[in-house]
């Protein structure tokens, strides 16, 4: 085993995960989580334009495309409701016209711009070790490393310092408006990270499954606790996890390694689900049964 | 440009159109209930939990054969929106999550088998990649001899079951106070989404399906507002949509069909979006700037004859400078517009040829007459709201005085003197 190859895809998949997780908390919360996939997908195009429009794979060219497509889908959506369009629809018809321009633009220039669909679906962590970031001859280790470690630390930072505007605002928005906190900006703030966030992990994982790192580990963190701040742990932690097993599933299977970092959270939660103390479904039962006994024993 | 699709089109290109289009109208007939039930993104979670399915019945069976990929594919997106209520059922997770999150795991799952597969021997011929963005010319003929079946089952579902799904869309609590088994209507309609879903797989693919039950569906609802005429507009634009769609894909070797689709559904959309009568925007923004030309109309021919209310004289010469100082009087345009409608005449040009001052006509008069009574008939009702506004349904919007209050709120107006002192009457008298 390669360890200097293994380490770096489980570390940019770990990172990916935690900064997405960390992310998909506030999306679950807030009952975002469908705007979450629609901006996942829609930020193809902006990526593809860039690509286009400047021919480099810089960074902050990509991360200023999606962003871009990030805040005009949810601008689309928002004003697709205002027109009386029904928000579930409204989501639906947005991102799946801008998906649909990203396929075809990838699809027209594909010899042209070193993207592909496999890319846009799955990513390619798999070249993560060989893509090195090189300042002034000195070879500094893989550029994603860089890239999404600088992301998850965005997201920590930004997190951190808005905890308690992002906390009033996930569980009680007209509260949040009633003391003051500008709600439209906060949204948007999440919307930002979320597209950034996207942005980052695209290489990596590619734009559909990104949405799966958002929001399986912030469901299964839900499950597990009621408090804001342990969910946000907890979220980051099982996507770690998940990287972690999903590479091993991977290598095992031959597989995409992506997709199989996914299959793993899919799991993960299904355990939280079925076992998770007290609000899990087994729990749920025994605890049911053990009314019904005492139950039982009262009428005896 | 690659012109060899000229000579695909006697031979293919009928099969393929005729396969675009009847996944268009199946999925544009279903998804206006889909729409209706809220439940449009339900299909885009369908679609992607067909894929492991379809990889499943090919690792299986090691055939490409398209009712093999359809039983595995309907079969996968049963087990997911089974684990969707699961999910919302048995734990605190709401339905949006409950959605993304099966959504996203089965299609990693699915991608997970794909790779697999692809790293086969031989498995790169096995043509599954173009189910996630479609190839709708891979369609062969009895893929739509297939399809075909399906979707004329599923249109006749629909014409049987019209009125019980009617019902589901719009009162399912109605529906079992008559004794339906509105559960198992709901599952029915779930399953022919699903169907629906399935055959659009091989053109459209898994990742943008979704389009095809919302788009088409969306931009129906912008002409009609009756279900029927809806589901047969919706199929209509699906179909039209799906045929548009492909002959595109035809023009380049690489234009994948299902995305092309989708383009020209949301096209669809935006023409009715915009264009709709009554309820696209370009209408609505008529309609708005017509009614506050009519409001600006009205408050102006008001002002004139409050103002010659005052001077106690039907025809006196009202001048620009006293209607300026009114509040709420719109500019000149509306002036005008009275002028050309005959119910204001202009008076004594000034130097610069605009006139100096308005009078009312006998028709403006009569006309102006009513609008301020009927101002003052609301003006006295807002005054005495507290006694009788709880008598009668109040249009606040269009500030009409209740019928039933009436003739209590004319006794009411005499009695408190507000009567408009200006009649035909009075004017003809003056006149002889």
């Amino acid at each position: 085993m390669d360890w200097y190859a293994s380490g770096s895809i489980i570390a940019v998949g770990a990172l990916v995960a935690a900064s997405a997780g960390m992310v998909g908390c506030f999306l679950v919360l807030r009952r975002l989580a469908l705007l979450g996939d629609a901006i996942s997908h829609a930020v193809l195009p902006g990526i593809a334009l860039a690509f286009l429009l400047t021919g480099s794979r810089g960074t902050l060219v990509m991360v200023l495309g999606a962003g871009a497509l990030g805040l005009l889908t949810t601008f689309l959506v928002q004003s697709l409701q205002r027109a009386g369009v029904q928000e579930d629809a409204g989501i639906g018809v947005s991102f799946t016209a801008l998906f649909a321009i990203g396929v075809v633009l990838v699809s027209l220039f594909a010899g042209k711009v070193d993207l592909d669909l496999d890319c846009v679906l799955y990513g390619e962590i798999a070249y993560t070790p060989w893509d090195t970031l090189v300042v002034g001859g000195v070879n500094l280790g893989p550029e994603s490393l860089w890239i999404m470690g600088g992301i998850f630390l965005l997201n920590t930072v930004v997190i951190s310092a808005f905890y308690k505007e992002l906390k009033i605002c996930a569980f009680d928005p007209a509260m949040a408006a009633a003391v003051g906190i500008n709600v439209a900006l906060v949204h948007y703030l999440l919307m930002g990270l979320v597209s950034v966030t996207t942005v980052g992990a695209f290489e990596s994982v590619g734009a559909i499954l990104v949405v799966a790192m958002m929001i399986v580990p912030a469901a299964t963190a839900y499950l597990l606790t009621e408090r804001l701040g342990v969910m946000l742990v907890l979220a980051a932690a099982q996507g770690v996890v998940s990287a972690v097993l999903g590479y091993f599933v991977a290598r095992y299977f031959d597989s995409s390694i992506a997709a199989a970092m996914t299959t793993v959270s899919g799991a993960l939660f299904a355990l939280a689900f079925l076992f998770a103390p007290r609000t899990g479904v087994v729990a749920r039962a025994l605890a049911h049964r053990g009314l019904r006994r005492a139950g039982g024993e009262l009428r005896a | 440009m690659d012109l060899s699709w000229l000579s695909i089109a006697d031979a293919n290109t009928r099969w393929v159109l005729t396969g675009a289009s009847l996944l268009g109208l199946s999925s544009g007939v279903l998804g206006s209930f889909a729409l209706l039930r809220r439940r449009s993104l339900m299909g885009d979670a369908l679609a992607h939990a067909a894929l492991p399915g379809v990889c499943i019945a090919y690792l299986l069976t090691g055939t490409k054969h398209l009712g093999l990929f359809l039983v595995g594919a309907a079969l996968a997106g049963l087990l997911g929106t089974m684990a969707i209520s699961a999910i919302t059922r048995y734990s605190k997770i709401k339905e949006d999550s409950a959605l993304g999150l099966v959504l996203t795991v089965f299609f990693g799952i699915g991608i997970m088998l794909l790779t697999v597969i692809q790293r086969q021997p031989g498995g790169n011929q096995s043509g599954l990649d173009k189910f996630l963005f479609g190839q709708a010319a891979a369609l062969v003929g009895s893929d739509v001899q297939m399809m075909t079946a399906i979707a004329a089952g599923l249109c006749l579902a629909v014409f049987l079951l019209f009125k019980e799904f009617k019902l589901l869309a719009f009162d399912p609590g109605f529906g079992a106070g008559l004794g339906l088994p509105m559960g198992v209507l709901d599952l029915l309609l779930n399953l022919a989404i699903l169907l629906a879903v399935v055959i659009g797989l091989q053109s459209v693919g898994v990742v943008l399906m979704a389009a095809m039950l919302i788009t088409p569906a969306i931009a129906a609802r912008y002409w009609t507002d009756r279900l029927g005429m809806m589901t047969v507009l919706a199929g209509l634009f699906g179909a039209a949509s799906g045929a548009l769609g492909t002959l595109l894909s035809q023009l380049g070797p690489r234009m994948p069909t299902g995305p092309l689709i989708v383009l020209a559904a949301t096209l669809v959309f935006l023409v009715s979006l915009f264009f709709a009568p009554r309820r696209g925007l370009v209408a609505r923004l008529i309609r708005f700037l017509r009614l506050k030309q009519q409001v600006a109309r009205e408050s102006a021919l008001r002002a004139v004859y409050e103002l010659a209310e005052g001077a106690g004289d039907p025809g006196a010469v009202i001048s620009l400078e006293e209607l300026r100082r009114r509040r709420g009087i719109a500019g000149a345009g509306a002036l005008a517009a009275l002028a050309r409608a005959g119910a204001l005449a202009p008076a004594a040009p000034g130097p610069d040829g605009a006139p100096a001052g308005w009078r009312l006509t006998p028709s403006g008069l009569a006309e102006a007459h009513q609008l301020v009574r009927e101002q003052r008939l609301w003006e006295v009702f807002l005054m005495h709201e507290g006694e009788l506004g709880g008598q009668a349904a109040v249009d606040r919007d269009g500030a009409r005085v209740p019928d039933v209050l009436r003739s209590e709120l004319e006794r009411l107006l005499r009695l408190h003197g507000l009567e408009p002192a200006l009649t035909a009457q009075v004017a003809r008298k003056e006149g002889a």
